[in-house]
């Protein structure tokens, strides 16, 4: 089932083509309307003529997110006030935080793709949306909640937090589809389970949407088996309207992202280089139907990969695999750009590897990585505590290609990381 | 015939050896027989004491990683080549030693060693057989 078929399977060289014109209908306006990009333009030295091809796009000027900041509140607009219908914004860590307009086109450019997202799920308008992130500011439950009306589905506008009334929820109207982040489905889990709560035989859920935060394989796999339903990635930023970027079939290997909405770049961050496909890199995106705030290069930061390949589903736009990393968390060793999540994803793939680690940077050619045991794995002998080790430093060797000196330590003895970046302890200094 | 042996998963972290043995003191928990296996960078701490069970509580509750496991426990004639006779009985029969440590005792004409056979009741048959006599853990309570 497709919402758009015909752009959906859109043959590859003729969205090219549509990539083109829309990209050259982009710069020509940014060109004429945004004195930021007009700055730009004119320090590269380059006019909307010079973009003749698709590779022409890494001649036009990247935006980060210090951009957005700087140009706060209305410095990126490309149309008048008037006709802008909608603000979301997007919070930084420290400071302004970014804001973002939509016109009355781009709120249904943004539900258009949430459609495509949805029925690309299996979804029918018999199925109940319980939408269970923030409405507000950001953008994650107001752009599913449009979208979902569009399929004409019904949406029960949840937001977050109460959970025991989210369950009632559940259980009065039936929810089939639930939009939440991994943390809170992480949650709400253990809260069903301690009320004795079995999804399969108490409520009618068959799938559900996470987003917003990274969260492993693993994680979705554990959801899935703990819920019985299906989980699908989501992915989306405010910058660039929001959920409904890219998203997962129900092939549920990768998701793939709307490259007649978006033109997709994946640099080497070290560089700006793109990388080859299907390796590593942050994720640049061009908006190519936005009329409100148009971005042209927006670095994400995110990391990800391109899936080759074609999709089972018939969908001809690419795929992207779940966010790997950000770009800000990325270390250089021995000159070559690690993150942090891929050492997880090792250690939480060995038997024996409990949850908690810690990465060590002593010097520019050394990585310690600090793995706790599991309890049930210690059995009194040294032979499996070696195993393990050697088998740790093997297959983090494989996928960061610089041999770590891995150290195993005692259940319970790391500190609990709240957030990535307490993982890494940078003792470098330049 | 068999014996519980206790083993701690040491870091190589300094203290933790200290941590380990005075968290048993303070319950007046007696070691019995003790020994460490190491490694350039963790050890293994293994231990023989009259209630195995309250040691593993103690030891768990500070966040060691434990393991309860059995062992032999042998007590060999206090003369030349008596702790060979007993290695020979078991190599005869192709059973191997993965380690072996000895009791701390405080009197006796009798050593006590610590014995882990590949396969206990292989090892306790073939000594048995030869009349060496393995200690019961009524035996190590009241020693
Ligand atoms: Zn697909």
């Amino acid at each position: 089932m497709y919402w758009n078929e015909e752009i959906e399977t859109i043959d590859r060289s003729n969205l090219k083509k549509l990539q083109l014109k829309r990209l050259q209908g982009t710069v020509r306006i940014l060109y004429e309307k945004v004195p930021f990009y007009q700055n730009k333009f004119k320090e590269l030295g380059i006019t909307p003529e010079d973009i003749k091809s698709l590779d022409d796009v890494r001649k036009l000027p990247f935006t980060t997110r210090e951009d957005l900041r700087d140009n706060y509140p209305y410095g990126l607009l490309a149309v008048s006030r008037d006709k802008i219908v909608r603000l979301h914004t997007s919070s930084g860590t420290t400071g302004k935080p970014k804001a973002i307009f939509f016109s009355k086109n781009d709120i249904n450019q943004s539900a258009e793709l949430i459609a495509r997202c949805l029925i690309m799920t299996g979804v029918t308008k018999d199925d109940v949306l319980q939408n269970m992130m923030t409405y507000g500011l950001f953008t994650g439950a107001l752009v599913m909640h449009y979208g979902a009306e569009k399929v004409g589905i019904l949406v029960i506008p949840a937001g977050p937090g109460n959970t025991e009334r989210q369950i009632a929820l559940m259980q009065d109207f039936g929810s089939t589809c639930l939009h939440l982040t991994p943390s809170y489905a992480l949650y709400l889990s253990e809260v069903m389970e301690s009320k004795g709560i079995k999804p399969k035989r108490d409520l009618s859920l068959k799938r559900a949407y996470l987003g917003a935060e990274p969260y492993s394989e693993e994680t979705r796999k554990k959801l899935e088996s703990m819920f019985e339903i299906d989980i699908y990635n989501s992915y989306g930023l405010s910058e660039m309207n929001g959920p409904g970027v890219a998203f997962e079939c129900i092939c549920k290997n990768g998701m793939h992202i709307w490259e007649d909405n978006f033109l997709v770049e994946i640099l080497d961050p070290s560089s700006d280089e793109p990388v080859k496909e299907g390796q590593e890199g942050e994720l640049v995106l061009t908006t190519l139907c936005r009329e409100g705030m148009p971005l042209l290069r927006y670095r994400t930061k995110d990391i990800t990969k391109v899936i080759s390949g074609d999709c089972p589903c018939g969908r001809t736009h690419r795929r992207i695999s779940r966010i790997l990393g950000r770009v800000d968390d990325m270390f250089i060793v021995r000159g070559v750009n690690i993150f942090p999540q891929q050492i997880e994803r090792v250690l939480m793939s060995i038997k024996g590897v409990a949850q908690n680690y810690q990465i060590l940077l002593e010097s520019y050619d050394k990585l310690s990585v600090k793995v706790e045991i599991e309890q049930d794995f210690f059995d009194g002998s040294i032979e499996h505590l070696l195993n393990l080790k050697t088998k740790i430093t093997e297959k983090l060797k494989s996928e960061i290609l610089v041999t770590p000196k891995v150290e195993l330590v005692e259940p319970g003895t790391l500190p609990i990381s709240e957030g990535k970046l307490n993982r890494v302890i940078d003792k470098r200094t330049l | 015939m068999k014996i519980k042996q206790i083993s701690v998963f040491l870091e190589n972290k300094r203290g933790r050896l200290l941590e380990a043995t005075e968290a048993l003191a303070k319950s007046g928990i007696n070691i019995r027989a003790l020994s460490i296996a190491d490694t350039s960078e963790f050890g293994i701490l293994r231990l023989i004491v009259a209630d195995s069970e309250q040691a593993k509580h103690i030891l768990e509750k500070n966040n060691f990683a434990v393991r309860e496991n059995d062992v032999l426990a042998v007590a060999i004639p206090d003369v030349p080549g008596g702790l060979a006779s007993v290695l020979k009985i078991l190599n005869d029969k192709g059973l191997n030693v993965e380690y072996i440590y000895a009791f701390v005792q405080r009197s006796g004409e009798k050593a006590i060693v610590v014995l882990k056979v590949e396969n206990l009741d292989l090892g306790i048959e073939a000594l048995v057989e030869r009349g060496v006599v393995l200690l019961t853990s009524k035996d190590i309570e009241q020693l």
